[in-house]
């Protein structure tokens, strides 16, 4: 169950899988997506909400060909530049986008989560998206006759979360925004989550979303995981190095510096043992 | 008249504010609907009921959060819930009173663009994309869009409908299903946007003090139609700069 990052990537994260790293802003599984970067996985469906400065990074250093998504930016400072560069001039590798809003994608992994083909709701009528993908459609209720709109299960070969805490059973706790964490979760065939720290006990926390150890495939030790997101009653979101993402970003070689620092760092772990 | 004492970007934003009423919900977007709501719950709206879209209902946050999910959201909310709760269970239930957005393009039926500039398979901009803001527009009792006005943002026809405003005209919303009444009011730094209540095209019926008609006018990216005697905008009184000068950090 508890197994170092690097250890548990090469495990469970394989050239061309369909991959989930979730996290509302809160509690995102950087340090995971790193270790993406740092074994050279390919061909990645990338799946997230919110794609921010992790997702960039892995854009930019290759490892995506799709990515699924609602909306990406870098919160509060403006757009993701590799990501940019990927969608308009095929840098470092084309990549192509299959986009939705948050309630669609909320939704599909709801679905995904719950065994269902598809989920349904109100939204999107009238917008260019639908357009544009081909995954939206509509559906007649058959109760009533209203028209809904309709998106299929989403169902990840791995969904990778951040959590404040787990058990050496490997049930783990969360709180604060929680997010779309638990529904990403379920919806997968594997789970990796990276914690905080390991306790004998989960002490309750209001507010808490507890996944039980049997839907979790592996659990690593990575304290500051999450930065520059934050874990709430940990540390705070290091608004500072989003800002600063924003200038390396913007510019390849800059990025290709950044790159080749990360890839000869070592792996972050706490090399805790248990 | 003495010079301006604020900028236009103040303006906007305490305009913006004025228009949310004490003890509404408000869906409330980052950047400048964020600092528009919270300087109007700190003012005139002590009860604003403000959720961010990261699941945090009735949260009053004790400075500006520069992401939609900072810890100061979470901290002082009545209730965090998942993202799938305060999309189904809130915004689609039609529990919110007030959408709050912004938007890179609209056009005269109020549509919002914030995907691509140019066309969306090789675009000249790639934007951020939807987020929550297709179903804030459609599912909202009434949406209040706030942008800088320039012939750059206000264009005849968005490149891309991400949120529908009042589609092409009358019936529209109706015929597409969308339940909400859409953008009732378009609040710029230059002055304030209406839907007619017939066509549904957005008509200037307030300006900000000091700004003329022509200004307006050469802003928008179509021929704009103007209301028999816009009002102009109560200039901010200093308790508003004021306050609005604390969350900005501009004091």
């Amino acid at each position: 169950m508890i197994a170092p990052l690097d250890e548990a990537i090469a495990e469970l994260v394989h050239d061309g899988d369909t991959v989930a790293l979730e996290g509302f802003t809160h509690l995102i599984p950087v340090e995971a997506g790193h270790e993406i970067i740092r074994r050279g996985l390919r061909d990645l469906t990338l799946v997230r909400m919110t794609p921010d400065i992790v997702y960039d990074r892995m854009i930019g250093a290759g490892c995506a060909r799709k990515l699924v998504f609602s909306w990406g930016g870098n919160p509060g400072v403006g757009s993701l530049h590799r990501f940019r560069d990927a969608v308009s001039a095929g840098w470092p590798a084309p990549l192509e986008i299959e986009e939705h809003s948050h309630a669609g994608m909320a939704n599909r992994y709801l679905a995904g989560a719950s065994g269902l083909p598809f989920a349904i709701l109100r939204g999107y009528s009238g917008t260019d998206l639908v357009t544009h993908n081909p995954h939206i459609k509509t559906v007649t209720c058959p109760f009533t006759g209203q028209e809904v709109a309709a998106v299929p299960a989403l169902n990840p070969d791995v969904t990778i979360i951040h959590a404040q805490r787990a058990d050496r059973a490997g049930n783990v706790q969360l709180w604060g925004i929680i997010g779309i964490q638990k529904e990403a979760a379920l919806a997968a065939d594997r789970v990796l989550v990276t914690v905080e720290e390991i306790v004998d006990t989960l002490e309750p926390v209001p507010g808490q979303v507890v996944l039980p150890s049997r839907v979790v495939d592996r659990v690593s030790v990575v304290p500051g995981g999450a930065a520059p997101s934050y874990a709430h009653g940990y540390y705070e979101r290091d608004n500072d190095a989003y800002k600063a993402w924003d200038a390396i970003g913007r510019d390849r070689d800059a990025f290709t510096r950044w790159l080749a620092d990360l890839t000869s760092a070592a792996t972050a772990t706490s090399g805790e043992t248990l | 008249m003495t010079a301006a004492t604020w900028t236009s970007d103040e303006i906007m934003t305490v305009a913006a504010a004025r228009a949310l009423g004490d003890g509404m919900s408000c869906f409330v977007g980052i950047g400048l609907p964020s600092t528009a709501a919270n300087l109007a719950r700190r003012t005139h709206a002590p009860d604003l009921w403000m959720i961010y879209e990261s699941g945090t209902l009735g949260t009053v946050p004790a400075h500006l959060p520069l992401s939609i999910g900072d810890g100061v959201l979470a901290e002082s909310a009545d209730a965090v819930v998942s993202v799938p709760e305060v999309f189904n269970l809130w915004l689609q239930a039609g529990r919110i009173d007030v959408g709050f957005l912004g938007a890179a393009q609209i056009d005269r039926y109020a549509n919002i663009n914030t995907t691509v500039i140019g066309d969306y398979a090789d675009p000249k901009v790639r934007l951020p994309g939807a987020g929550g803001a297709p179903e804030i527009a459609a599912s909202c009792v009434e949406v209040v869009v706030i942008v800088r006005q320039s012939t750059r943002a206000f264009v005849d026809r968005v490149d891309f409908v991400t949120s529908v405003g009042h589609g092409s005209g009358p019936g529209d919303r109706e015929r597409l299903g969308l339940r909400g009444k859409g953008p009732t009011r378009v609040i710029t730094d230059l002055g304030v946007l209406e839907p007619d209540p017939d066509s549904r095209e957005l008509v200037l019926t307030g300006v900000h003090p000091g700004v003329t008609v022509e200004q307006v006018r050469a802003a928008t990216g179509w021929e704009l139609k103007v209301a028999a005697d816009p009002a102009v905008t109560p200039v901010p009184t200093d308790t508003e700069l004021a306050v609005l000068r604390s969350l900005t950090g501009a004091a």
